[in-house]
């Protein structure tokens, strides 16, 4: 047991985690690689016609991993942010400032495929539907972590403002959705019901679920690839990275 | 298969200006993050590597004496101009 | 502690009292952002009366952040905040009464001035009535979720643009409400379940956003 979490520990120093990411990569991109094409596969060639939506539902292998991960991202984030705060750790500041771009692209993404999703199917490419209008807030939120990040030359203190920000947001975003849902309730005029088909066919599950897994697996080894530039820049005065970049020549 | 023939693949029920639409885009970007990130990265080394060799002769003395150490020659903790 | 927070408060204004100056602008700026839409949209009342919950809590939000940034520059730069760091006294507490000193001098301004704007807006006695008291509600909360922003971005460069990208999605939800209550009186349905969600939220800024605020001064002092 003990053993254990000296092994663990032993990675939360920049100097062990770097050669470790060094070997992950390769195989977190190996995974989403299998799982994109296995998804694509079932996705946008043998799953059937949804019999209300037409094929242009297919949009939902895209669509809903995206969201999915938006969200999913942001709290990864806010759980290294915390780690970070409590434990003073320099590595989960390093993990939190690495995964914001990545989940802003994802909740840019799930905007873009909503909306081309929405054209067809609703009529409108925005509606003010809660889960949209939480979607682009979220966005906001990981602009404004990336923003506050960038405007702080120094590091330590962008890892802990960012933190901040990072936990104040996730305490915000129910509530945020609550209350957007909330009000759209009290003005859904002539806005369509945006209620799915209930049911759907198995090989549709498989086929989100294994796109899901795909973007996850790609959100581990961009954030993998983009923490190994952080750690160099940081750590940029010391001796190991010193012998690396020399190693390399 | 579901598909019969390849423009029926592309035209997707009439809706193939969305669905490609989506498909590309969230392509290029997923395509072009870890493109950029990459690049951040080469620029990164490069830059380090100039700065380390401006710096050589300062630290080439220094590190015999203080090995495992972090150095602290004064010009490593100025950025370069970049 | 309460001798605390109203000699906080006592102090702030004071120093506020300084710089009337600011005050005056930060309401103009709300007048004439209100009186701004009618000339954009057209003089019908109607179309006024459905506007005006809307944009008279907009106005709000944004004459609220303009004084954020005071909110913690000055006693930084002279090096006040960092004698009330090291005070034995929670730091959390001291905030608190920086947030009221806050509203007192932004947002209770802003509640008086409302109903006079909202006659502009063509809006009845009842609207008039919920609409100042909403404000009275919801403008804590804006203090209170503010200082977060305005502790995060302190000595910041740019922190001015920055605290309003930090700080108005969070003001997302004070909006909804606030300008909601005074929707659902226009159109008859009643603003008690709005005003005590209202209040929940300006519970919730005014008494748990001073801890945040007060890491993130901690952190920016360090």
């Amino acid at each position: 047991m003990s053993d254990r979490l000296i092994n663990w520990f032993r990675y939360a120093s920049p100097q062990t985690f770097y050669p470790l990411t060094g070997k992950l990569i390769p195989w977190f991109w190996a995974f989403a690689a299998i799982f994109a094409v296995a998804g694509l596969t079932i996705g946008f060639l043998l799953a059937p016609t949804d019999a209300q939506q037409g094929e242009g539902y297919r949009i939902i292998f895209l669509h809903v991993p995206a969201s999915w991960l938006s969200m999913f991202i942001y709290l990864v984030m806010a759980f290294w942010a915390a780690t970070g705060l409590a434990f003073n750790t320099r590595l989960s500041g390093m993990m939190a400032s690495a995964l914001a771009p990545t989940g802003a692209l994802f909740a840019f993404l799930s905007l873009w495929t909503g909306a081309l999703w929405g054209k067809p199917m609703w009529g409108a490419w925005w509606v003010w539907d809660a889960r949209l209008t939480s979607e682009l807030i979220l966005l906001f939120l990981y602009i404004g972590f990336i923003a506050l990040q960038a405007a702080i030359d120094d590091p330590r203190r962008a890892d802990k403002a960012g933190a901040i920000l990072a936990l104040v947001g996730v305490v915000n975003v129910p509530i945020i959705y609550f209350s957007v849902k909330w009000w759209n309730t009290l003005h859904q005029g002539a806005s369509v019901s945006l209620t799915r088909a209930p049911s759907m066919a198995a090989m549709m599950l498989w086929g989100m679920v294994l796109c899901a897994l795909a973007c996850w697996m790609y959100s581990i080894a961009v954030a993998l690839m983009r923490v190994r530039t952080i750690m160099l820049e940081r750590e940029r005065h010391t001796d190991w990275v010193r012998a690396l970049l020399a190693e390399k020549e | 298969m579901h598909w019969n023939s390849l423009s029926e693949f592309l035209a997707m029920g009439n809706h193939g200006l969305y669905v490609w639409g989506s498909v590309v885009v969230m392509a290029l970007l997923m395509v072009a993050e870890p493109m950029l990130v990459l690049q951040g990265r080469k620029r990164l080394v490069a830059r380090l590597k100039r700065q380390y060799r401006a710096e050589q002769p300062v630290t080439r003395s220094g590190s015999q004496r203080t090995t495992g150490m972090t150095s602290t020659s004064p010009t490593a903790t100025c950025r370069s101009s970049d | 502690m309460l001798e605390l927070i109203g000699a906080v408060i006592g102090r702030d204004l004071r120093l506020a009292m300084r710089r009337q100056a600011d005050i005056v602008a930060a309401m103009f700026f709300f007048i004439i952002v209100v009186s701004l839409f009618p000339l954009g949209v057209g003089p019908e009342a109607d179309q006024l009366r459905k506007l005006a919950p809307g944009v008279l809590w907009v106005a709000a939000l944004l004459a609220t952040m303009l004084s954020l940034p005071r909110m913690f520059a000055d006693d930084h730069r002279d090096g006040t905040l960092e004698q009330l760091a090291l005070a034995p006294q929670p730091l959390g507490l001291i905030v608190l009464g920086k947030v009221i000193a806050h509203w007192l001098v932004a947002g209770l301004p802003l509640c008086l001035l409302a109903p006079v704007l909202g006659i502009q807006f063509d809006l009845a006695n009842d609207a008039l009535a919920v609409l100042t008291l909403s404000l009275l509600i919801g403008t804590p909360a804006l203090s209170g979720i503010g200082a977060i922003g305005a502790a995060l971005t302190l000595g910041v460069r740019g922190g001015g643009v920055l605290l309003s990208l930090l700080v108005l999605p969070l003001y997302i939800p004070v909006l909804i409400f606030g300008a909601g209550a005074v929707d659902a009186t226009v159109s008859g349905l009643g603003a008690q379940a709005h005003l005590s969600l209202l209040g929940a939220l300006a519970l919730g800024g005014v008494f748990f956003a001073p801890w945040p605020t007060a890491a993130a001064l901690r952190i920016a002092l360090e």
